[in-house]
């Protein structure tokens, strides 16, 4: 039997309140008006290499928003979306993306862990953060992150299985936006839904309309609530689309074609949400325009933010590797301290 | 700090007591690996610690490496202080990804945010005749990743103070324990809490014609090659290394100087072997110092044989050792 995809978009139906409703729409705005210029930054060389997520804002901020300011989220690398709702501010994530030592400090407050290139490994660290805060007491969930791609991987399979095993509070979020880079999920695995996986490990396995920022965030409440309950993981997979590379580097011509990519177009997570606040008589051109003009001041302040970084030095790659620096990191951060290093070559 | 009494325990039993003392000091510590809690473990290291301290402090985990290691960091970046046990050193391997892309990386990649104060023990080395991968002796792959500490006791005593440090370091440390040790080594080991420094290597024999340099199981080697030198009158100095990282370069390369003859122990494969940083840094410290090349003796360039029969062929012996001794002494 084929799971239900759950979807409250374009069925007319309004599961959440007023409040939370505009609150999804702001994060979703705001993430996507941070991406869009994240690409324009990055083409202006003021940028690393970038990943976009232009096209996922719903499942991210759709969980995101679903957790409490105590929880934790253990992101993948494409979940700016996700920080962002988190509330990592937006100059620390360009200087994140900038490689800038500045941005891979986050603030205290932040209950974010650092992005990270390997994949899936994530999964099994999210549970040892889960079950920590169940040790002390602090009851925290933890939201972790990860593509269709990296659910290959067996530090996936593992994770998921020490989850049940310890009933740990984590959601995971598969976000299925059907490419690991070029390669299609139907060349990734046999199974038609990555939910389905759920059943082997013992836990419940939701599909959601992962352009359906509603149904993520209602189906999220839910994980998150069994999971502080004490029920244990669940997974939650979005069905969804990056409508831009995979990365800044990335060429997706070669592997899709421009009317699939005009095709999930069509199903926007933003304008989907935004027709259905209008019909409400919740939102409408002036509150938009008000939204953009605020996103717009804010972004221009932090971007001025992080150019005032200071230039990072170089005895900065010797720094923090460990608590106190041994010998062998004394001996080179003297050296790149007074250039040193630079006449070794000769 | 010493504690007074003393008793001569095995190797195993002076873990089992560095770990009971600290599951009982610090509520953030938890021991947990594959058959760690009601077995208590396969050599019998984590004996009654589930029984004393519950199922919540002492656990089993499901059998799957990466899986042990992820989770390790997680409880770490909690703010707990995991030890995990790798049920031999050779089993690493599946959870390299988290060794070297995060265990030994989170610091430097938050910044200083994110330590992670995670020890795994792991058994390591051969001579007892173990099946396939049970001897591996991954020191120095894990000595190449930057982030992670590499503690090698060659003694009870050692071990136990080493241990409480480990646990009680803000950093990831591995700590390694020789199969061969676990109950081939007694010692007198002091009653109650103490730690010895990290970093720290010493030399156990005292000697002015040539030095030998080595850790771990092969302490015990080395000892029993200048045993049978000094019956010849050669004086041969010791030196354990303890911990590989760091390394206490100044200590290594003192002893070095005295003799000016140098022969580094190990047991991994000899190629790219811990053995090989250390004739490097001999080389770069002290060659004014030398008087004959620096020589190792160390495993083949193969798997460790997983055949009961050879294997005493492949791992260093005293008579390997005194054979390089003389290499050196007759240069």
């Amino acid at each position: 039997m084929k799971p239900k995809v759950i979807r409250y978009l374009d069925k007319g139906e309004f599961p959440i309140g007023e409040g939370e409703a505009l609150a999804l729409y702001r994060a979703m705005r705001r993430a996507r008006f941070f991406d869009e210029k994240a690409l324009l930054l990055q083409r202006q060389g003021r940028l690393g290499v970038y990943a976009p997520f232009m096209g996922q804002e719903a499942a991210q901020v759709g969980v995101a928003l679903a957790l409490d300011p105590g929880d934790w989220v253990v992101p993948s690398y494409r979940e700016s979306a996700m920080l962002l709702a988190r509330g990592l501010p937006i100059h620390v994530l360009i200087l994140y993306w900038r490689a800038h030592p500045a941005g891979w400090r986050f603030p205290q407050g932040v209950r974010a862990v650092n992005p990270y290139i390997p994949i899936a490994t994530q999964i099994p660290q999210a549970v040892g953060l889960a079950l920590a805060g169940r040790y002390r007491g602090e009851g925290w969930v933890v939201g972790t992150s990860i593509g269709d791609g990296g659910t290959s991987e067996g530090d996936f399979h593992e994770g998921l299985n020490f989850a049940a095993v310890f009933d740990a509070p984590v959601v995971f979020l598969v976000q299925n936006n059907g490419y690991a880079i070029s390669v299609p999920r139907q060349r990734q695995m046999r199974v038609d839904y990555i939910a389905r996986r759920a059943e082997g490990y013992g836990i419940p396995g939701v599909v959601v309309d992962g352009n359906d920022v509603l149904a993520v965030y209602v189906e999220a409440k839910k994980a998150v609530e069994r999971a502080r309950k004490g029920e244990g993981p669940t997974l939650l997979e979005a069905l969804t689309y990056r409508l831009a590379p995979h990365t800044t580097s990335d060429d997706p011509s070669r592997y899709r074609s421009r009317e699939e990519e005009e095709a999930w177009r069509a199903k926007d997570p933003i304008l989907r949400l935004r027709k259905a606040l209008e019909e409400q008589g919740l939102w409408g051109v002036e509150a938009e325009e008000a939204l953009l003009g605020e996103l717009e001041e804010e972004f221009a302040r932090e971007v001025a933010l992080a150019d005032q970084a200071p230039e990072p030095t170089p005895e900065m790659i010797v720094e923090h590797v460990y608590k106190e620096m041994g010998p062998d990191q004394r001996r080179a951060w003297e050296a790149l301290r007074q250039g040193k290093h630079v006449e070794e070559l000769w | 700090m010493v504690a007074e009494k003393a008793r001569v325990l095995n190797l195993v039993q002076a873990i089992n007591e560095a770990l009971d003392l600290a599951l009982a000091r610090d509520e953030r510590v938890l021991v947990f690996g594959e058959d760690v809690g009601q077995l208590g473990g396969v050599f019998r290291v984590t004996e009654g610690l589930q029984a004393k301290y519950g199922e919540k402090r002492v656990f089993d985990t499901p059998l799957a490496e990466s899986g042990i290691l992820g989770l390790a960091i997680g409880l770490a970046m909690g703010g707990l202080r995991p030890v995990a046990e790798i049920q031999f050193a050779g089993f690493l391997y599946p959870a390299l990804d988290q060794i070297l892309s995060h265990l030994g990386r989170w610091r430097h990649r938050s910044r200083g945010r994110v330590g992670l104060p995670v020890v795994v023990r792991a058994p390591y080395g051969g001579g007892v005749h173990t099946p396939e991968q049970h001897a591996d002796s991954p020191e120095a792959l894990l000595a190449h990743t930057p982030g992670v500490k590499v503690v090698i006791p060659s003694s009870p005593e050692r071990a136990k103070g080493l241990l409480l440090s480990a646990i009680e370091d803000e950093d990831p440390v591995f700590f390694l324990e020789a199969i061969k040790l676990y109950r081939g080594v007694r010692a007198e080991v002091p009653e109650g809490y103490y730690t010895l420094p990290l970093g720290k290597a010493r030399v156990v024999r005292e000697g002015r014609h040539a030095t030998l340099i080595g850790y771990g199981g092969m302490v015990e080697v080395m000892q029993e090659a200048a045993s049978v030198a000094a019956k010849e009158g050669v004086e041969v100095m010791v030196v354990d290394l303890e911990t590989l990282v760091p390394l206490d370069e100044e200590t290594l390369l003192e002893a070095v100087r005295e003799t000016g003859r140098a022969v580094v122990v190990y047991e991994a494969m000899r190629t790219g072997g811990f053995g090989a940083e250390i004739a490097a840094r001999i080389a770069e410290g002290a060659i004014e110092y030398l008087k004959a090349p620096v020589v190792r003796v160390a495993g083949y360039d193969a798997p460790y044989p997983p055949f009961g029969a050879i294997e005493h062929h492949y791992r260093p012996n005293a008579r390997r050792v005194l054979a390089a001794l003389r290499r050196v002494l007759t240069y």
